[in-house]
């Protein structure tokens, strides 16, 4: 390992364990909802990133993975009383699966940028009409979970059992992207993203790069939907496809800093934060605080194109702190 | 037949359109060979087919004996031909040392350390750059860099498209100093140029492409006296 790539797995591992001693420091119920759905976002914002951000390929339609991913979890527990542990697994493989399927269909074919974006979108559409017609999904109506607490069910009655889950889930989506930082295979979609026809004379297979990225990206995005079953214990076809989702992960990614290991987490706790205080500022109308959240993103997006990451690495040079050599956090 | 690349009545173009109509041409060991042609001509094309970018539809290409026609391009950097396609192709927002580094990872991994320091020796100018990122280097500065990378992959024969393009007279210069150099150590390089003079001045022998054949072919000395080379590509 080189040092640099020790040194942020070692940035890791100090986040991480911060993050697992700040439990036992809040006392309310609510910061804890307030991070546990903020570290969810953020590993909706992972996902996206490793496709995304890593990648160069822009998905338009990432709640294709997570509504699998909670259907996966709803249909094997409901129908089949499958412990919702499990599905965990079978949502990451379906997934992956489902990623695969939609690269070797897009990427064959060469589909890039906009058309890339336009086709996962019309893919989520279809799951979500799918997810409406289908008897077994529940169609229209959605499904429900079957209230069984206890953390054998991934059905917490304290909120830290939810806490810690994302929390496990967040830190595996920072070793994907520290790996991706240090890998070959990571340098690889790094020259895909940056120029696919440099990287195909340097000996990249530019398909099967992008096709391993996005398996990756869906088996990610699917525990995400698991996630979101859980908690909230219902589901239905807008709530898993709708295009809501598939904004939330691409957002923080791209506020917080594409293809940064970071940028997902900085995106989504600045989001979560933005969001809380345009609701206190004005209330309960939900209108204008969207509008101002909507403001408040344009301005990041045009102030900030490299993201908070690169918008802070920037003022660190400004400030004439060390020089980084591409911003490895 | 002992040639390290030897391509024989290669068809290839895009699509319905067909650009190279039977193209045979041939790279021996530490030669410099020039690919002349005017614009258009489908140069860049048979570069793209032989470096398996693209799949020709006839014909076959030999590299060091073996068979690579319509293999994968990561297959044909294995075997050690690195192709340095036409302008700048570099990963704009990663940085030199980065840029470098991708060119080790199908060949020549073990070594990459050892040969980021020969690179490195070969163009100072990219050292003193290490940490800025491509896409704000210079022309020169890039085409430099997309040639050290390739430099990383422990090239057996190279092919480099238009490596003077958009150069200034005197990087031009410098430029065909540096293939001269590469040469003079072993290494056999495919130039494609459209600086006809200067090419045929370094390289041992040359081919002309013309409607999708090779129109002259001969030893670079022979060529630059060709009637019908003269009139068309040096302006005599
Ligand atoms: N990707 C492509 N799709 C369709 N046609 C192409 C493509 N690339 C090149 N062509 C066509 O193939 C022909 C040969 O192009 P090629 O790039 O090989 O020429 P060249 O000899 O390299 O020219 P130049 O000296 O200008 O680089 C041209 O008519 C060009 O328009
Ligand atoms: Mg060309």
């Amino acid at each position: 390992m080189t040092p640099s790539a020790v040194r942020s797995l070692l940035f890791i591992v100090a986040f991480l364990a911060a993050m697992a001693l700040l439990p036992a420091f809040i006392r309310s119920e609510f910061w804890l909802t307030f991070l546990i759905l903020a570290l969810y976002t953020a590993s909706l914002g992972q996902a996206w990133n490793v496709l995304g951000g890593f990648g160069g390929q822009y998905s338009f339609g990432h709640a294709m993975f997570f509504g699998v991913g909670a259907y996966a979890a709803a249909v094997l527990q409901v129908r089949f009383g499958i412990n919702p542990w499990v599905t965990l697994g079978a949502a990451f493989v379906l997934g992956g699966a489902t990623g695969a399927m939609v690269g070797a269909l897009t990427f064959r074919y060469g589909l890039k940028g906009s058309y890339f974006a336009l086709v996962t979108l019309a893919f989520a559409e279809v799951f979500r009409v799918l997810a409406n017609t289908f008897e077994f999904t529940g169609a229209g109506v959605g499904m429900m979970i079957k209230l069984a607490p206890g953390a054998a069910n991934f059905q917490f009655v304290a909120k830290t059992g939810f806490y810690f889950t994302i929390l496990s889930i967040v830190a595996a989506g920072l070793m994907v992207a520290w790996w991706l930082k240090h890998s070959r295979f990571g340098a690889w979609l790094t020259a895909v993203r940056e120029n696919e026809d440099a990287a195909r004379a340097l000996g990249v297979d530019v398909f099967r790069v992008k096709l391993g990225a996005i398996t990756l990206s869906g088996a990610m995005m699917a525990t995400g939907g698991v996630f979101y079953v859980q908690m909230f214990q219902y589901i239905d076809p807008p709530l898993a496809f709708g295009a809501g989702i598939s904004v939330e992960a691409l957002l923080v990614a791209i506020v917080g800093g594409m293809g940064s290991i970071f940028g997902p987490l900085i995106g989504a706790f600045t989001l979560a934060l933005v969001n809380h205080t345009t609701t206190e500022l004005i209330g309960r109308a939900p209108a204008l605080s969207m509008a101002l959240y909507g403001l408040l993103l344009i301005v990041m997006v045009t102030f900030l194109p490299n993201g908070l990451i690169g918008g802070l690495a920037s003022l660190a040079r400004r400030l004439g702190l060390r020089q980084r050599s591409g911003g490895d956090e | 037949m002992s040639a390290l690349l030897d391509v024989r009545d290669l068809r290839a173009g895009y699509g319905p359109v067909e650009v190279l109509r039977g193209v045979s041409l041939a790279v021996g060991a530490g030669e410099i060979v020039a690919l002349l042609g005017s614009n258009g001509a489908g140069k860049s094309t048979l570069n793209n087919n032989v470096s398996g970018i693209f799949r020709p539809t006839a014909g076959s290409i030999h590299f060091d004996g073996e068979d690579i026609t319509g293999t994968a391009s990561a297959a044909i950097v294995e075997r050690g031909l690195i192709h340095v396609p036409e302008g700048r192709r570099v990963f704009p927002n990663l940085n030199v040392r980065e840029n470098l580094e991708l060119g080790s990872y199908r060949r020549a991994r073990a070594r990459r350390s050892a040969n980021l320091e020969r690179v490195v020796a070969t163009f100072p100018r990219l050292a003193e750059r290490f940490a800025q990122k491509a896409g704000t280097l210079s022309g020169g500065e890039q085409q430099m860099l997309a040639i050290g990378r390739a430099l990383m992959a422990e090239p057996r024969l190279l092919i480099l498209d238009e490596p003077s393009l958009g150069l200034s007279p005197l990087l031009v210069e410098e430029m065909f100093n540096l293939i001269g150099r590469l040469n003079r150590d072993g290494l056999a390089i495919l130039l494609v140029e459209q600086n006809v003079a200067q090419s045929l001045e370094i390289a041992g022998r040359a081919f002309v492409l013309e409607n999708g054949a090779i129109a002259h072919q001969g030893a670079a000395a022979d060529l630059v006296d060709d009637p019908g080379v003269k009139r068309a590509y040096l302006g005599i």
